[in-house]
């Protein structure tokens, strides 16, 4: 939600700050956020493990980058090749947003395939999860348009926000690993 | 003394009167456009233009109907201090058109130019036509458009203005892309060699620093004229910087007898009107509005 906030502001110097811009990023989000759950989901079904799920984070957070590198460059070509800005910023949303938003949607049932341990548990779980990811979006959604676009400039934003994904990916994966040499350890003692 | 049924009475009364007083200014038109409430009411010979019920700056453009060329905001007088920079500019784009009264009002005076009009709102651009005598011809015309679109788009076409004034910000909502450092470059690429750009600015909150310093970054020192209440500022730019006297005095007599009709003081204008070279009234480290950073409605609290 917060990326989805600040695309209004990445797309406005193209494509105007008209209705239609917000018609276009909602579109794409949306779009690409049941994408990511029905990947997500068909994904979750072979081997799925934590490091997998880590590898997930640090994919969204590698294509996220070009939103902050790449925009300027896109949104251009862009511009000048579609006059209607109703067509154009959706265009450049799809290419802007499509990719990591996609991938950012896996995440969801990823999740809840690795918590859930018994069938009989998966509504609270599930639950849980959407409790998390809504209440999370909607912290994103309120910081970044009361806070952050006050404080920093936006690719600042989009940048911390990659980090954190990287981290998180990062963490998963360590996590993992640690805890398989510690089951070595363990095996062998 | 009075007694309780006295009290009783005047308070009637004078509710009575305020229903009164309220019902003077007439709604004649009211509609939800896709980005605001537009209301045209009517209060005695005066017709204004309103964006807003509640908000009492929410008066986007006014006229007397008898006489419609009296210019009643001071803003709109404010912005014909450009003609004592660029007498005869003969290209002319105007973003947001509001009432049409800035277009109307320079059609007249300048009967060889021609004038592009820039309204991102469509209802606003009806409203202009039916109740405020807003005049187009073949020069004069009207986009209904973004403004940055607008000018990114005249840019790859190689169009050029004299005078490019900026009037898109009357609202309760500031579009924040018109705004920043990026925005005034492109429009200072679209002025011809002697080209100005005047807009009309916010002076009361946080944001009259950010958009001072924004305009000093782009252009370089700038004219500024403040009506006496300081509520309206005008920033004039021109795409070379001013030298200490680009002020074209030798107009005034001829402007004054010109602009009178419009109920605009030229001669005072040209009093108010200084370098922010001399006096510079923000700080130094105010920070630049860009693209990556320009949280104008945020700013923009009192």
């Amino acid at each position: 939600m917060g990326v989805e906030l600040l695309a209004g502001r990445i797309l406005a110097p193209f494509f105007g700050s008209s209705v239609h811009i917000w018609g276009s990023i909602i579109t794409v989000f949306m779009l690409s956020l049941s994408l990511g759950y029905l990947l997500g989901g068909k994904l979750s079904t072979h081997s799925a493990s934590l490091s997998h799920y880590g590898i997930i984070f640090i994919l969204a957070s590698i294509t996220l980058l070009p939103i902050a590198t790449l925009s300027q460059q896109v949104m251009e070509v862009i511009f000048v090749a579609i006059e209607d800005s109703r067509y154009g910023s959706l265009v450049a949303s799809m290419s802007l947003f499509f990719i990591p938003t996609v991938i950012l949607g896996m995440l969801s049932p990823y999740s809840v395939r690795l918590l859930v341990k018994e069938s009989k548990q998966s509504g609270q779980v599930a639950g849980k999860l959407y409790f998390i990811s809504t209440l999370g979006s909607a912290l994103g959604t309120i910081i970044t348009s009361f806070y952050l676009v006050l404080w920093f400039d936006i690719n600042l934003i989009i940048y911390s926000f990659c980090l954190l994904l990287a981290c998180l990916g990062l963490f998963a994966i360590i996590w993992v690993k640690s805890q398989q040499l510690s089951n070595t350890a363990g095996s062998h003692a | 003394m009075l007694k309780r049924p006295a009290y009783l009475f005047l308070y009637i009364i004078s509710i009575f009167c305020a229903a009164i007083s309220a019902a003077q200014a007439k709604v004649i038109h009211q509609e939800k456009s896709l980005y605001r409430n537009i209301l045209v009411e009517d209060e005695g010979d005066l017709r204004c233009l309103k964006f807003n019920v509640k908000s009492t700056k929410s008066q986007q453009s006014c006229l007397y109907k008898s006489q419609p060329k009296k210019l009643v905001f001071n803003y709109t007088k404010l912005l014909m201090s450009g003609l004592l920079l660029n007498a005869e500019p003969e290209r002319i784009l105007i973003i947001g058109l509001g009432g049409g009264t800035m277009s109307n009002t320079l059609a007249q005076l300048l009967p060889n130019s021609q004038i592009d009009n820039i309204e991102i709102d469509d209802a606003v651009i009806n409203v202009a036509r039916r109740y405020f005598g807003f005049h187009e011809n073949e020069r004069v015309k009207t986009y209904n458009q973004d403004g940055r679109i607008f000018i990114k788009r005249a840019l790859l076409k190689k169009q050029q203005y004299d005078w490019i004034i900026l009037d898109a910000f009357n609202g309760d909502y500031i579009p924040e892309h018109l705004l920043t450092q990026e925005f005034l470059q492109e429009a200072k690429r679209l002025l011809s060699t002697n080209g100005i750009l005047t807009a009309n600015t916010f002076s009361l909150s946080e944001l009259y620093a950010h958009e001072s310093a924004t305009y000093k970054a782009v252009f370089g020192d700038f004219y500024q004229v403040k009506n006496l209440v300081n509520s309206n500022r005008v920033i004039l730019v021109s795409r070379h910087g001013f030298t200490e006297n680009a002020i074209q005095k030798q107009n005034l007599k001829q402007l004054d007898a010109k602009l009178q009709v419009y109920n605009v003081d030229i001669n005072s204008l040209y009093r108010n009107m200084y370098l922010t070279q001399d006096h510079q009234d923000w700080p130094d480290n105010t920070r630049v509005l860009t693209d990556q950073f320009s949280p104008a409605n945020l700013l923009n609290v009192n």
